[in-house]
């Protein structure tokens, strides 16, 4: 009887604390986030073209698009810019493969004083390991079931 | 006549007194309201070390020579220390103090320790166990974000009900005489658990412990908000704020006129970006040294009530769905 009183009298606290708590606006935000994003994929798009322009395969191309956002993302990193842009982009800075570097450039940062094995080594998939995980999960799932599909002529 | 007050109070009868504090802080809180207040304002984050947690040591070494050197005193006068941090197993304590050779306590009340260590200074002074004892306490915020949430360099977007770890380190020296403030009482926290799990959202998982302190302080000292020129709270910040205010109008005391909070003094809201206010052991400690006891030893207050807060979780405990739980302890600093 005393935990579900407790229970909730929790429950009210934490309804009545969802009340006070100011939160960020989400429209707001989603429009900053789609801007920003929207830019990171438009400088994407730039790149992809000029590789292209330059001859280079549509394979080639995106591998160097890539490359060179994940260098930008690394150096703006490291300069402590990219957390500023975050702030005003949220997912818009997250989602893109900028996002990934600076999740993995953050903490190899942060850990290099606490060795290189010990400390970059171990900690600098913190953020990004579990992306990592999951994403071989999934695409080794995806495969299994594309490959299922194929044995019983669906595919 | 007993020193022991109500269910969890004591009130000395030979107060202990604060002969002596000290201040350090970080650049963003020396731009801050209260920046001129502080006895010194490092320019450099690091404080001159090569890692954020032997900064936090530097800025705990720097307190304590300070508040020895405004006593007039040498770490060999000092009976104990009673001294805290905010990071895993104290280490910033421990190799903050470790050249002083002063016989150590080591403490964790989360953002609370400066209360802690003030309230069983108090206690060890007023007993008669030592001349002269020296409570300690810090926080800085980089080493807190890497132990408790990102890298610093990691972008993600802070809730607005986050607040932001003060970079300062407090210490204050207790003896049975001299200088103008004096503890005359404390009420010890309890642990206080009204079920929020939202770590970034710690002033309403503290605001319910704060509440049970000052509570429980009227009630064993018999007193009403009005019996202190201020009370004052560590770090709930401006979300915490309103929700102490509220859940004491419901048990009948209205503290909203003398109610201010260290993490409400500390920072600008509006041009620091800090959002819902300060928070950390350093935090309470700081705004104490600075700001507080002045005003106490001036006379302008005559008698306010301390209560730093703290939110008592680990990433452990977070990462495995338990709600984070809160405490608070009172000191009763008076003029004198």
């Amino acid at each position: 009887m005393a935990d579900i009183l407790k229970e909730k009298k929790n429950q009210q606290y934490n309804e009545y604390v969802k009340q006070v708590t100011p939160t960020h606006s989400l429209p707001m935000n989603m429009l900053k986030a789609f801007v920003t994003g929207g830019i990171i994929c438009v400088i994407g798009q730039f790149l992809l073209n000029y590789c292209g322009s330059l001859g280079l395969d549509k394979d080639t191309s995106g591998g160097w698009t890539s490359m060179i956002l994940v260098l930008l993302s690394v150096i703006l990193t490291g300069f402590g810019i990219y957390p500023k842009l975050a702030k005003f982009g949220g997912a818009g800075t997250l989602v893109p493969i900028t996002g990934f570097a600076n999740s993995v450039a953050a903490p190899a940062i942060e850990f290099q004083k606490e060795g290189q094995v010990f400390g970059i080594g171990c900690k600098i998939f913190t953020i990004a390991g579990p992306v990592i995980l999951y994403g071989v999960f999934t695409s080794w799932l995806v495969g299994l079931i594309y490959w299922l599909l194929k044995a019983v002529h669906v595919l | 006549m007993s020193q022991i007050c109500g269910m969890s109070s004591i009130q000395f009868d030979k107060a202990p007194h604060i002969i002596s504090a000290a201040s350090v802080v970080g650049k963003k809180e020396g731009e801050g309201p209260l920046g001129k207040l502080f006895d010194l304002v490092g320019d450099d984050p690091m404080f001159g070390e090569d890692n954020w947690e032997k900064a936090e040591s530097t800025l705990q070494k720097e307190a304590a020579q300070m508040a020895l050197g405004k006593a007039g005193l040498l770490p060999t006068q000092i009976r104990y220390l009673f001294a805290g941090d905010l990071l895993g197993q104290l280490i910033a304590t421990s190799f903050g103090v470790v050249d002083m050779n002063i016989p150590m306590f080591g403490l964790y009340g989360a953002c609370s320790t400066c209360g802690e260590s003030l309230s069983l200074g108090a206690m060890a002074v007023a007993a008669g166990y030592g001349d002269y004892v020296l409570a300690l306490t810090s926080s800085h915020f980089a080493s807190a974000e890497k132990q408790f949430r990102f890298p610093l360099e990691y972008g993600n977007q802070r809730p607005l009900a986050a607040t932001w770890t003060v970079t300062g380190s407090g210490a204050f020296v207790l003896a049975p005489k001299g200088g103008k403030a004096r503890i005359t009482g404390v009420t010890t926290g309890k642990v206080v658990d009204f079920g929020v799990k939202d770590s970034m959202n710690m002033g309403a998982c503290m605001a319910p412990a704060a509440c049970d302190t000052i509570y429980q302080n009227f009630m064993d000292f018999n007193r009403q908000p009005e019996d202190y020129d201020k009370i004052i709270t560590g770090d709930l910040g401006y979300v915490g704020q309103k929700i102490l205010i509220d859940l004491l109008k419901e048990k009948g005391f209205d503290i909203s006129k003398v109610h201010t909070d260290c993490g409400i003094e500390i920072y600008d809201q509006q041009t620091q970006d800090t959002h819902s206010g300060g928070s950390g052991c350093g935090c309470s400690a700081v705004t104490l040294a600075a700001m507080i006891l002045p005003k106490i030893e001036k006379g302008s207050w005559k008698r306010v009530l301390f209560v730093p807060t703290g939110a008592l979780l680990s990433t452990v405990s977070f990462n495995e769905g338990q709600s984070v739980p809160g405490i608070a302890h009172g000191v009763v600093i008076e003029h004198c």
